[in-house]
């Protein structure tokens, strides 16, 4: 799938079917600039559904590459309590992600093409999901940091231009901010316990700070897409603007945590009326999305994995399906 | 998926299993409520369907029934004739209450 040269009109196109094109694209335009939403057998242009189809399965992927950090604790989560409420964690990422492949086969990409496609590594997942959880705090920071970027990134997409992708992100947001508050629980408890519980969630918070302002992606200046996609009603907000503003709102959380944040260079700009932060190593996160971060290898073997793994129930389901048709044909 | 497959890449992995079919799904939010369009899913079969949408959609008591309808089975309007299609309530106004102005001030009219 290439994703250039996206905009030029094929040069054999009849009379009629340029007629049809520009008649799609006035249409198309008239919506957008009335904030309208596209619906899936809108006419739109092919650079659209190019851009929508790979921000939405990205973001499938992401969910669903998702659960594994936290899956990982499930087993060793610190009482029944917390077991349970992590299962049911994982499970709206499952959720998640069901409902944005939903939205993405909607654009014309097959469920199974994307799940391939993410198998045999063709696809990119949020570049978060490459670090590794290795302690029980980093299920609150995870829920925290990284959820919390997530709600602020996802708030402004519940208005996207494309409808089912905005459908989509209400039912996300909705179960989303239950992910952040538990996160901040364990922090919070961990924060108010022993001297070694504490400093593990100090750790934590250290650990997955930068990685999380990343995940709003590349600076403005180096965002080449960011542009179109605002002019198209998908982004609402620039990456930095989204980051600016979540710093603003964790600096003043991480003051009830009774911990901090591990950048010194914090600040309100009293003239922009903006928060700005410290310098973020944009080459790493170049290196974790190129597939150079500490769990690539291992997240995509694991899914691949359970997608094998779980085979023999997909073929047991459809022959049982096949043999009850049969039944019901005869009868 | 920016990258461009290899051909031996897109070999492995390939799905060669038979795609399971798509469903709507609609979830009454409670008695008295009409069923409404919730979202998607795949499943073999009906009851396969019903079991996920429930497990997909459900998850906080959003619904007290669910229908399942394969998604091949909906007719609808066509998107390109939205105008003309839509087009018979244009210009009738007088079908609805706001229509009738004379009556402004009697009451329970």
């Amino acid at each position: 799938m290439a994703s250039q040269n996206l905009q030029s009109v094929p040069a054999e196109l009849s009379p009629e079917e340029l007629e049809r094109e520009q008649a799609g694209q006035a249409y198309f335009d008239r919506i957008i600039s009335e904030d309208s939403r596209i619906e899936p057998r809108d006419w739109m242009p092919e650079a659209y559904r190019k851009t929508l189809l790979r921000q939405i399965s990205q973001h499938a992927h992401s969910e669903i590459i998702g659960m594994q950090p936290e899956a990982n604790w499930i087993t060793r989560a610190p009482s029944l309590k917390r077991k349970a409420i992590l299962m049911a964690k994982v499970q709206d990422e499952a959720g998640h992600g069901l409902y944005l492949y939903s939205a993405a086969e909607t654009l014309g990409q097959s469920r199974d093409k994307m799940t391939s496609d993410l198998i045999a590594g063709r696809a990119r997942y949020s570049s978060i999901f490459n670090y590794p959880a290795v302690s029980w705090a980093d299920m609150g920071a995870i829920g925290w940091l990284v959820d919390g970027a997530a709600i602020c990134n996802q708030v402004p997409l519940c208005r996207a231009s494309y409808g089912p992708y905005g459908r989509a992100m209400v039912r996300i947001c909705k179960e989303e901010s239950f992910h952040q508050r538990q996160g901040f629980e364990i922090l919070l408890e961990l924060s108010n316990g022993t001297p070694a519980q504490k400093a593990m969630a100090q750790d934590a918070v250290n650990r997955w700070y930068a990685p999380a302002l990343m995940m709003f992606g590349p600076p403005d200046d180096d965002s080449p897409n960011s542009k179109q996609s605002m002019a198209w009603n998908i982004k609402r907000f620039s990456n930095d603007e989204l980051r600016s503003r979540f710093v603003g709102m964790m600096v003043e959380q991480v003051k009830v945590l009774g911990l901090t944040l591990p950048d010194k260079d914090i600040r309100f700009n009293e003239e922009t009326k903006k928060w700005e932060h410290g310098p973020l190593d944009w080459n790493e996160f170049k290196d974790v999305l190129a597939g150079k971060g500490p769990c690539n290898a291992q997240r995509l073997e694991r899914r691949r994995e359970a997608h094998d793994d779980g085979a023999w129930v997909r073929e047991a389901a459809a022959e049982y399906a096949r043999k009850q048709a049969e039944k019901e044909y005869a009868a | 998926m920016s990258t461009p497959a290899t051909p031996e890449a897109n070999q492995a992995n390939e799905p060669h299993e038979t795609p399971w079919s798509l469903w709507e799904v609609f979830v009454r939010s409670s008695r008295g409520l009409s069923h409404v369009h919730a979202g998607s899913l795949h499943a073999p079969d009906a009851a396969m369907a019903l079991r996920n949408a429930r497990d997909l959609y459900t998850r906080r008591n959003e619904g007290v029934s669910i229908w399942v309808v394969p998604a091949d089975a909906i007719s609808s309007s066509d998107p390109d004739s939205k105008g003309s299609f839509f087009e018979s309530p244009q210009g009738k106004d007088y079908r609805h209450a706001t229509y009738y102005t004379k009556s402004e001030g009697v009451k329970h009219l």
